[in-house]
């Protein structure tokens, strides 16, 4: 019964580390592989039909984009024609995405966006899967606006906390409230504070502005939806980080403070010099788990819009969820799941370059 | 001294405006909770939304126990919680264990695997893992089967391990003395002795942390129940609230059903606020 040489812990090593190891292996390791697999075939939940392999076509089916300068309709003296409406009346995009022998690489897609040109021409970028890159664009706005704000406020709401004061924890534990409760309750929550009729916003900052304030629909609006669901999801989240940041702020060491105050720094060279310096690792790592959980944006969007208005909310998780499950298209659900994952990838390979290049 | 009083006080108002921040929906939910519907919605054009003012009353709660079987979400989530929580600290702290103490062959490739999974997030496997429990046989008390949707364990299973856990039972395991490992080995102990004896009995903080890290990803689960559960008989507390948005929305019953679910985690949380708020701070040390 010696068993210090490892060859004899090999059975007891994996008799204790396998019941963890293959729960992992059968329930994220291999549906990550099949996610792989699934994007480059036709599989559906259910179908007759046996599954086929279809290469890369539902990446660019996905990704497929092409671009077009229109010009509008002209009446005979080259001036455009207007609609009753006012608006300039263009030629109809199907004109060329529908059998047009001219415009084949344009065939069978929707518009995008456009941006107008000079002489009411306009430029129109249209893509096979209109509603994928709104839901890619939206995801990429709300990690490129969420992150940055969201580390920032928790890194106030750190500071602020990390006084010494009495009673200070209790504001520590009131700020952290929101990330116990589920996003399921607090969107919820937030669809009446941003109620069109009711709702509180409008009545606070009604009551702020004297009356002037026009009340705005806040989660129905197209050009503001998607801030409201950004602005709630740094209410929610913030408390978490400001955790982490004080965690960060606590390992940095007294004496430098004291060296600092000796040396008469003021309150921002304070900062600059000595804490900022101190939260460097920190920082990467929330800036990537802030990331993370953006790109993962879901619930909210589920439970507050469902996507719209007009597709104004559409994220990529939502859209890989509504094209795999409700509508059981695994494999154009898969894709897109293979895409996020691409990205949430690239931004942990650019964190672990940064800690090296540091280190 | 004067300014120095004053600066204070300010501190002080600061931090209470920031906390009104934070407090003043679940104060909204929770008063609204006791006001009939149409009080609710002139109410909260005011800053009578936060006041339990007008004509309050229990009768949002009892109207809401009618309209959904509560009770069942509720026993649905605690044991699907209670369950998960309890299996995934054993077999994670065993693996974690193991992968500290022992040797063993392929152990530093498995590992890698293990904490690999850390930056794949769930969203990007929900579908595919839909059909790996889909196609996976299950024997239970009413005999073999195929698939496990709408049940207890599809909701259990797959969340019982995670890189996560198994990582902080790691970081935790290394910082013991490997001399009581060593020294129980001479006595005779063997290896399973040594992990539940020795070393279980000395990771208590880490336990704390695990439980209530998974308790939190647990209880508040949404997407894969969603996807996974039909009937009543499995359907957790976040799900059972599609109920509420069917035809007519009584958003009072809704005020009650999301105080039913959210007070008694609340109250959980305040009671254990320091271990709640450490078991967040050591998910900072990875990386």
């Amino acid at each position: 019964m010696t068993d210090g040489k490892p060859k004899s812990q090999n059975k007891v090593g994996w008799l204790m580390a396998l019941p963890a190891s293959s729960l992992i292996i059968l329930f994220l390791i291999v549906p990550f592989l099949l996610a792989f697999w699934f994007s480059f075939t036709n599989q559906r939940l259910v179908s007759p039909n046996p599954t086929e392999f279809v290469g890369w076509s539902n990446f660019s089916d996905l990704m497929g984009v092409g671009s077009l300068t229109i010009d509008p309709k002209r009446d005979a003296e080259g001036k455009p024609v207007y609609k009753a409406n006012g608006d300039i009346q263009y030629p109809r995009m199907r004109t060329f995405t529908r059998n047009n022998p001219d415009y084949e690489h344009l065939q069978g897609m929707r518009e995008w966006f456009s941006i107008p040109l000079s002489n009411d021409r306009k430029w129109v970028v249209l893509a096979k899967d209109a509603l994928f890159m709104k839901a890619l664009t939206n995801t990429l706005l709300f990690v490129a606006i969420v992150a940055p704000i969201q580390a920032g406020l928790a890194l106030l709401l750190a500071l602020l906390i990390n006084q010494k004061l009495p009673g200070i924890n209790l504001f520590r534990t009131i700020y952290f409230m929101p990330v116990v409760i589920s996003i399921v309750v607090v969107s919820i929550l937030w669809r009446f504070i941003y109620d069109g009729e009711n709702g509180l916003l409008n009545a606070i900052l009604g009551f702020l502005s004297f009356g002037l304030f026009e009340p705005v629909d806040w989660l129905g609006n197209p050009s503001t939806a998607l801030g409201s669901i950004m602005a709630m999801s740094i209410w929610q989240g913030v408390g978490f980080h400001m955790i982490i940041w004080l965690s960060g702020l606590q390992t940095i060491p007294g004496s430098l403070y004291e060296a600092a105050a000796l040396e008469g720094a003021k309150r921002w060279q304070v900062f600059r010099y000595v804490t900022w310096p101190g939260l460097r690792n920190t920082a990467v790592l929330i800036m990537v788990v802030i990331t993370m959980q953006a790109f993962a944006l879901f619930a909210q969007v589920d439970v507050m819009t469902r996507g719209g208005p007009v597709d104004s909310t559409q994220s990529l998780v939502f859209q890989s969820v509504q094209r795999g499950y409700e509508k059981q298209d695994i494999a154009g659900g898969s894709a897109i799941a293979v895409v996020l994952f691409l990205m949430v990838l690239s931004i942990s390979l650019i964190q672990r370059y940064m800690s090296r290049d540091r280190s | 001294m004067n300014t120095d009083k004053r600066s204070t006080v300010m501190r002080y108002l600061l931090l209470t405006w920031v906390a009104l921040l934070f407090v003043f929906p679940v104060v909204f939910m929770v008063v609204s909770s006791l006001k009939p519907d149409m009080q609710l919605l002139q109410d909260s054009a005011s800053f009578r939304a936060f006041l339990p003012v007008g004509d309050i009353s229990l009768d949002n709660y009892s109207n809401a126990w009618d309209r959904v079987p509560i009770g069942r979400f509720v026993i649905n989530s605690v044991v699907v919680t209670a369950i998960t929580v309890i299996l995934s600290l054993f077999l994670c702290s065993m693996a974690a264990f193991s992968f500290v103490f022992l040797e063993f062959r392929g152990k530093a490739v498995l590992l890698s695997v293990i904490l690999a999974t850390l930056i794949v997030p769930f969203e990007t496997i929900a579908i595919p893992l839909l059909m790996v429990v889909n196609n996976l046989p299950w024997i239970g008390f009413d005999g073999f089967q195929m698939g496990w949707l709408d049940s207890y364990q599809v909701q259990i299973i797959p969340w019982v391990a995670d890189g996560l856990t198994i990582f902080l039972f790691i970081q935790y395991f290394k910082d013991l003395p490997r001399e009581l490992v060593e020294a129980a080995r001479v006595d005779g102990a063997s290896w399973f002795q040594v992990f539940y004896k020795i070393i279980v009995p000395l990771a208590g903080p880490c336990f704390a942390t695990a439980a209530i890290l998974k308790f939190l990803v647990m209880y508040n689960q949404y997407l894969w129940p969603l996807m996974t559960t039909q009937s009543e008989d499995y359907r957790p507390v976040m799900v059972g609230l599609q109920y509420f948005f069917q035809l007519d929305i009584a958003w009072g019953e809704i005020m009650a059903y999301l105080s039913i679910i959210t007070v008694p985690v609340l109250a959980f949380y305040l009671s254990m606020q320091r271990a709640f708020i450490a078991s967040i701070a050591s998910t900072g040390v990875k990386g």
